[in-house]
């Protein structure tokens, strides 16, 4: 295991930490996404681009990266969720100079990010958008009139990457409001768009920082809960904060150990 | 009012940081901001949610987007987007419905904007622009290319009479001097109402002033509207919106909080489709009691 794989496993346990200290559930999602945040503002991300989670109930994945980063540190992550905080349970509109919208109801983050890409483009101005989506929220319809729009408008600087751990609300999201192929349905409207392992850093590196014209879409497919046995593909994690016993196995599957497989 | 609007944004179509949004709206009125607005004249299609998160994006990059459609299709379809995207982080979109009220007459209820003002004020940060005259709409895209909120501008239809001259724009203006109750108009309805107005006799003749600037909030009501309201015990409240969030609200509460609410109050407001039946903009006030003579009939 690499210092980055390193990096990422003790950005997880700070990620259950802080869940856990503030008793916050909303974890699966977190745990699905953490690797392609990490490898996105590690590895990916530069001055210039512009980050959009269009998923906001994973702010907790995205104030855990920033803190990998140091730029929120352990005394922002201890308000996480409290009184007085700048970390609300879903990313705020200001306060955090790194987080450019607050979202949180879905189906709102890719139209956003379609505008900031669209102002690039009408400026002139460098840089890309990058935008992470889960796939439940495909069943929103704002979602496909930013799809129409960035298509036909070109916005070359747009990359937008769905979170594809197969789990929603209240069910799998086959069993919910089935997309089908979310895949063939990209395809349809004209929308290049590949499918990466979604916990595999190198295809994730290659997938968000790809130099291929956008607009494109990248499928990750991920687990919800990925890294902790008993959360693994569990709706129940969706919402549930965790016990002091499920912390700490949590945290113990979660110790690396130089040279084993990822957990 | 949509051509004067058309024609003021022309002038500021090359300003680096215009550009203009519509919801696929504005056929025979505004290919002449097209031509000049080049690629920042952007047709979003039938797509209002899309429209108002592109438009909030495009602020967040530093540009001053406003963004078009038939009132109801801009204010209600997108509100979410209204409140988390524009609202929420305080952007300068200027968010332009054409047809305020029951402009759109017999087209139906789905095209009328009986409730647009109430409803948006009631989100964080945002201003209300109501033109009452055709004149207004050039000093209120003044107004709105420089000011950093969000903001909603209710367009109509010019109904002034020609013969009746109204000061310079202002927020609040006293159109009408009298000494019958003082009345209050918001949106074009008011300029229908003041050639008969100007007839009567100055005895009974309401003190008659046009409000285009909201929310009303205390502290913002000029003295000598107090003094009118103060002197003649009659407040008269017209507008082309229901009363729930309506002008009528927002003044009644200011007036109270200062302890200058007056004596009566009457409020002549849109009411909603009481019969079930359509038809002009003229048959919906009239259903409503926003004619001369409803106007009339609580001055006596």
């Amino acid at each position: 295991m690499d210092a980055f794989e390193q990096l990422i496993l003790k950005t997880k346990r700070r990620l259950l930490q802080m869940h856990f200290e503030s008793g916050v559930g909303h974890i699966g999602g977190n745990l699905s996404c953490l690797d392609a945040l990490m490898v996105l503002y590690h590895r990916v991300l530069t001055p210039a681009d512009v980050f959009v989670l269009s998923k906001g109930h994973s702010a907790g994945s995205l104030y855990s990266v920033l803190w990998s980063q140091g730029r929120l540190s352990d005394d922002d992550l201890k308000q996480f969720h409290r009184d007085q905080t700048r970390l609300s349970g879903h990313p705020p509109p200001s306060g955090i100079r790194e987080i450019t919208f607050a979202t949180g109801s879905l189906g709102h983050g890719l139209p956003l990010a379609a505008g900031v890409a669209l102002g690039k483009q009408l400026k002139q101005e460098a840089g890309r958008v990058f935008c992470l989506t889960s796939d439940g929220e495909w069943q929103e319809g704002s979602n496909w009139e930013a799809l129409i729009f960035a298509v036909h408008r070109r916005l070359e600087s747009l990359v937008v990457m769905v979170d594809a751990n197969g789990l929603q609300g209240f069910g799998t999201t086959r069993e919910v409001a089935s997309l089908h192929s979310l895949k063939e349905k990209f395809d349809a409207f004209g929308m290049p768009v590949e499918e990466v392992d979604g916990h595999d850093v190198g295809a994730l590196e290659r997938a968000w920082g790809s130099g291929a014209r956008g607009p494109r879409a990248i499928i990750a497919r991920t687990e919800k809960g990925r890294g902790v046995s008993f959360m693994r593909n569990k709706m129940e994690w969706h919402y549930l904060p965790m016990n002091e016993a499920q912390y700490r196995q949590a945290i113990a599957e979660l110790e690396a150990v130089p040279g084993d497989p990822a957990p | 009012m949509r051509n004067a609007f058309c024609d003021s944004l022309v002038k500021h179509a090359g300003r680096p940081d215009f550009v203009f949004l519509t919801g696929d709206l504005g056929f025979s009125a505004l290919e002449p901001l097209q031509r000049a607005a080049g690629d920042r004249f952007i047709n979003a299609g039938i797509a209002e949610q899309n429209m108002v998160s592109v438009a909030a994006g495009l602020a967040r990059q530093g540009l001053k987007p406003w963004a078009y459609s038939i009132a109801p299709f801009i204010y209600a379809r997108p509100l979410e987007q209204i409140r988390n995207d524009v609202c929420l982080h305080d952007l300068p979109v200027t968010l332009v419905g054409n047809g305020g009220g029951y402009a759109y007459g017999v087209m139906g209820g789905t095209h009328h904007a009986i409730e647009d003002y109430g409803v948006l004020l009631s989100l964080q940060h945002l201003r209300v622009y109501v033109p009452a005259f055709g004149a207004d709409v050039a000093a209120m895209v003044a107004l709105l290319l420089e000011q950093q909120h969000p903001a909603y501008l209710r367009l109509g239809r010019d109904e002034k009479p020609a013969e009746v001259e109204v000061p310079a724009y202002a927020p609040w203006r006293r159109i009408l001097g009298g000494r019958g109750a003082t009345l209050l108009g918001a949106g074009p309805v008011i300029g229908g109402l003041l050639g008969p107005l100007q007839q009567l006799p100055e005895a009974t003749r309401p003190r008659t002033w046009v409000v285009t600037e909201l929310p009303i909030e205390p502290g913002t009501i000029p003295e000598p509207f107090l003094r009118d309201v103060r002197d003649s015990g009659h407040l008269v409240v017209v507008e082309e919106h229901v009363a729930h969030g309506g002008v009528a609200e927002m003044l009644g509460r200011a007036l109270l909080l200062a302890g200058a609410g007056p004596r009566r109050l009457s409020h002549l407001c849109a009411t909603g489709y009481r019969s079930g039946l359509y038809g002009s903009q003229k048959f919906h006030r009239a259903e409503s009691g926003l004619t001369i003579a409803d106007v009339l009939k609580v001055l006596e």
